[in-house]
């Protein structure tokens, strides 16, 4: 187990380094710099800035220096947000994303289970065709749709009973977490859904079940502790993936419910070219999300223990 | 077959009954998992209240308290006003700050810190109010003016916006580290008078002082603060008609009337709630519809519903002038004339700000110097109207065909005209594109860049036609009409005339207004005659305001929009 875990951590970190050296000199190939602004500056200045940056040393010298900085938890400070470091952006903005991330993920996995296993109950019946057409649809509408009509109808309910039912954007309390969350997650949902249901009919059909009924094991029993728990398991593979992607995708949600998140940091920052922003946040969202596969595998074993990885 | 059958439809019975029987826990897991949701957002609200307890109310407009709810697209990036660049800052700084002048009621030029002030050809001289105080109570005196200006011009520095300072003495020298910060030409020999020497004659100078990097600096604070300065709400020491009470990096900014302000009895406002900060124009009209903010700009997408609710609406000018820029560099086909001219007989901006465009406010351009900018007495185009152009094919192919054979080409290659990313310039270089297709039957590839490279590409002459804008820095002519000049390196197309050079520097040296409009009035006959550029459109705002909020202003000029003399009126 611990032999393992270790390999894990160790791939990890490759990983993340191997992300941190392709973002490194990707966006140092792309034409245009930070430094480059609207009104052009004289050379000297431009000299000065360069100085000051740090970018007048040749590129694999500044490739030398920031993974010292990375090394030491450094990530620099903003080029657009100047006297702010990226450390500090990631930490004032990371929580919140994370916050609305949890939560939407939460809402995704849990209806995503149920409704999966409802449509798999009864299949090809009414239940099933309705829901798996909503599914379609939550699929392929992208969110931020959902999130501008979500909002216009917020606004229309609000000034149609003349009180706000729910704060229509914005960040302060939980009520303004409620509808970004579900949107967030909906296309999340959808998607599990989907494999639930698949999972569900597989298992439906396998021996263990036919067994189960044969026994005599009444169907809740045999619906909630042999099918359920099984068919849940491919669910929680994806899990991982799906934290880092509604934590990260969460870009469009964020700006249209004026939420403070990091999202709109990573995008703007490309836009930019903000060097240390985009290095901050690339090598911290793929960190995250490393971290979020490897502790699924090893949750894994609690949840199947065929699964469990000996010593 | 009869068996299977038959063992299929038990089959099918016995799925039915499990159906139903295995539906009851699941409706129940359904219940439990609605509770669990409700459960788990009372819990966190909860959690969020013992965190913060302070809860903020976000009304559009609020008459007894006098407080206001707005918002802004994106996160103030720098309020060290001698670094400060960009406009969001801008913004937020002309509430907080203030300069040694200000702009009136009327968009003309005050008395801000300085109570009055003397302009001549070599010095200039301003006298700071005794009542002049920083948010602490200490007072504003003129070595805080030295401090900043010296500050924003030292090479280490390194602060984008100098430039604006080279009118100093000196100013240039010691930006480039050729003269130690001691040559200046800045001396405060009184506590309260400050004493300007200039390089040059300028006829402007007054006009700049409303703009941030003219702003003061408490050297002590600054020193303190050192690296932090500007960074956070308790990081700036204020000099202006509101302070920033509290900064919720990304989320919010809440203004406070500032106590210490010396004309503090004519600010109205008490409070400036920013209470959203995002770029998504729709969600910031659905802010306004739910009376969350109190005025918010509109995109043509959004216009007819503005119109439907039959919202207050109002427009006004930017100030920012968007042009066609050629590039003149000798390797390229636009450095043509004729070719150059063929455009300018074809393109028809009405069109563009009419048709395509259709926002109020817009403007086709038609002069390098958009029609907000003042002459001697009236208007520049008033005084000097702009020369037009009437759009006729014929001429425009004989030019075409004039082009071909001064070039020696027989077939024109593919053109690439630079733009940037956004839903406005997607559908103006496609317009574009249609335009001279049909009537020139002239090929151009669209080169769609974000915003840095677009610049990249722009400075490193990788381009045939870019749509480029400008926006003023300070109100004189000059702020447009020196942008062509061979020197100048925001002149990415390296336009470079004689004549051109001459009429920049008498508008730049000389004192008198005469002289002055006269060299802008060349300067405009040049750029058309040349076909320098060709002017697109000057941009408009269009805006929806809360009706109890009154006396806003937006200007062309500095801090847009200016709340500083707002106040709300009762509700009806």
């Amino acid at each position: 187990m611990w032999t393992y875990t270790l390999k894990r951590i160790l791939q990890g970190v490759i990983t993340v380094w191997f992300i941190a050296t392709a973002t490194f000199f990707g966006m140092h190939a792309v034409p245009g710099d930070p430094l480059s602004g609207e009104k052009a500056v004289s050379e000297k200045v431009r000299a000065n800035l360069e100085i000051k940056y740090g970018l007048n040393k040749p590129l694999e010298e500044q490739y030398l220096i920031y993974l010292k900085n990375l090394l030491l938890g450094d990530f620099g400070i903003s080029y657009t947000q100047e006297n702010r470091s990226v450390n500090d952006i990631i930490k004032e903005h990371f929580p919140i994303s994370a916050s609305l991330g949890i939560l939407s993920l939460i809402f995704a996995s849990i209806s995503g289970a149920l409704w999966g296993a409802l449509t798999a109950l009864y299949r090809n019946k009414y239940p099933d065709v309705v829901i798996m057409f909503m599914v379609i649809l939550c699929i392929s509408i992208p969110s931020f749709v959902f999130a501008a009509i979500s909002q216009l109808s917020l606004v229309n309910l609000n000034s149609l009973f003349n009180w706000s039912i729910l704060p229509v954007g914005g960040w302060g309390t939980v009520w303004h977490m409620v509808v970004p969350s579900i949107v967030l997650g909906l296309s999340t949902m959808a998607y599990l859904t989907r494999l639930m249901r698949s999972s569900m009919l597989e298992i439906v059909n396998s021996d263990f079940i036919r067994t189960a009924f044969a026994k005599g094991i009444p169907p809740q029993r045999i619906f909630l502790r042999h099918q359920l728990r099984n068919a849940v398991l491919p669910l929680v593979t994806v899990l991982g993936p799906s934290i880092a992607a509604i934590t990260t995708g969460g870009f469009v949600v964020e700006m249209i419910f004026a939420i403070p998140g990091l999202g709109r940091y990573f995008v703007q920052a490309v836009q930019q070219l903000d060097y240390t922003v985009i290095m901050g946040t690339t090598v911290f969202y793929g960190a995250f999300l490393v971290f979020m596969v490897i502790i699924v595998d090893l949750i894994y074993g609690l949840i199947d223990p065929r699964l469990r990885i000996d010593s | 077959m009869r068996l299977k059958q038959d063992d299929s439809n038990q089959q099918k019975s016995s799925q039915e009954t499990f159906a139903n029987a295995a539906a009851k826990p699941l409706i129940l897991l359904f219940c439990l998992a609605i509770v669990f949701f409700f459960l788990l957002l009372w819990a966190l609200n909860n959690l969020s209240q013992l965190v913060s307890s302070q809860t903020t109310v976000n009304e559009a407009v609020n008459w007894p308290d006098q407080s206001i709810t707005i918002a802004i697209a994106e996160e103030p990036p720098q309020l060290n006003n001698s670094l400060s660049t960009d406009q969001s800052s801008g913004m937020i700084l002309g509430h907080v700050m203030e300069g040694l002048l200000r702009f009136s009621d009327d968009g003309s030029i005050e008395a801000g810190i300085a109570e009055r002030w003397e302009i001549t050809s070599s010095t200039a001289t301003f006298w700071i109010r005794e009542e002049a105080r920083w948010s602490d109570g200490s007072p504003i005196l003129a070595k805080d003016f030295v401090f900043s200006w010296k500050t924003a011009l030292l090479p280490e520095t390194a602060s984008e916006y100098a430039f604006l300072l080279y009118t100093i003495k000196n100013g240039r020298a010691v930006n480039e580290g050729i003269l130690p910060e001691n040559e200046l030409g800045l001396s405060a020999p009184e506590p309260r008078k400050l004493i300007v020497k200039l390089e040059r004659p300028v006829a402007y100078f007054d006009k700049l002082m409303t703009f941030p990097t003219y702003f003061p600096i408490q050297e002590k604070f600054y020193t303190q603060k050192s690296e932090r300065f500007g960074a956070d709400a308790k990081d700036l020491i204020y000099s202006g008609p509101f302070i920033i009470k509290t900064w919720v990096h990304g989320a919010r900014l809440l203004l406070e009337k500032n106590p210490f302000y010396w004309d503090r009895d004519n600010i109205q406002l008490n409070q400036i709630n920013i209470g959203y900060i995002t770029q998504d124009a729709s969600a910031k009209l659905n802010f306004f519809q739910d009376g969350k903010i109190a005025l918010t700009d509109l995109t043509a997408d959004n216009l007819d519903n503005a119109m439907k609710n039959r919202w207050s609406i109002k427009e006004s000018q930017d100030g920012a002038l968007f042009f066609l820029e050629f590039n003149h560099r000798a390797s390229r086909l636009t450095s043509n004339l004729s070719f150059r001219k063929a455009l300018q007989y074809t393109i028809d901006m009405d069109e563009l700000v009419y048709q395509v465009t259709k926002l109020p406010g817009y403007l086709p351009g038609k002069s390098i110097f958009p029609v907000w900018l003042h002459g001697t007495n009236r208007l520049l185009r008033e005084e000097y109207p702009a020369p037009e152009v009437e759009l006729n094919s014929a001429i425009a192919k004989r030019h075409l065909k004039q082009a071909q054979r001064e070039l020696g080409i027989s077939v024109w290659p593919d053109l690439v005209l630079l733009t940037g990313d956004t839903p406005t310039a997607n559908t103006q270089s496609e317009w574009l594109q249609g335009v001279l297709k049909n009537k020139l039957d002239l090929n151009i590839k669209i080169d769609k860049q974000i915003f840095k490279q677009r610049l990249a590409k722009m400075t490193s002459g990788e381009f045939d036609m870019v749509m480029a804008g400008w926006g003023p820095d300070y109100d004189d002519p000059l702020t447009f009409g020196d942008l062509f000049a061979s020197w100048n390196l925001n002149n990415r197309g390296r336009y470079a005339s004689r004549e051109m050079d001459n009429a920049i520097e008498i508008a730049q040296s000389s004192t008198d207004p005469n002289d002055r409009v006269k060299a802008f009035n060349s300067i405009q006959q040049i750029i058309f005659d040349d076909a320098v550029i060709l002017p697109m459109y000057e941009r408009g705002l269009t805006y929806v305001i809360h009706p109890q909020l009154k006396n806003v202003k937006r200007r062309v000029l500095g801090a847009s929009t200016d709340y500083t003399k707002a106040y709300v009126t009762s509700p009806p």
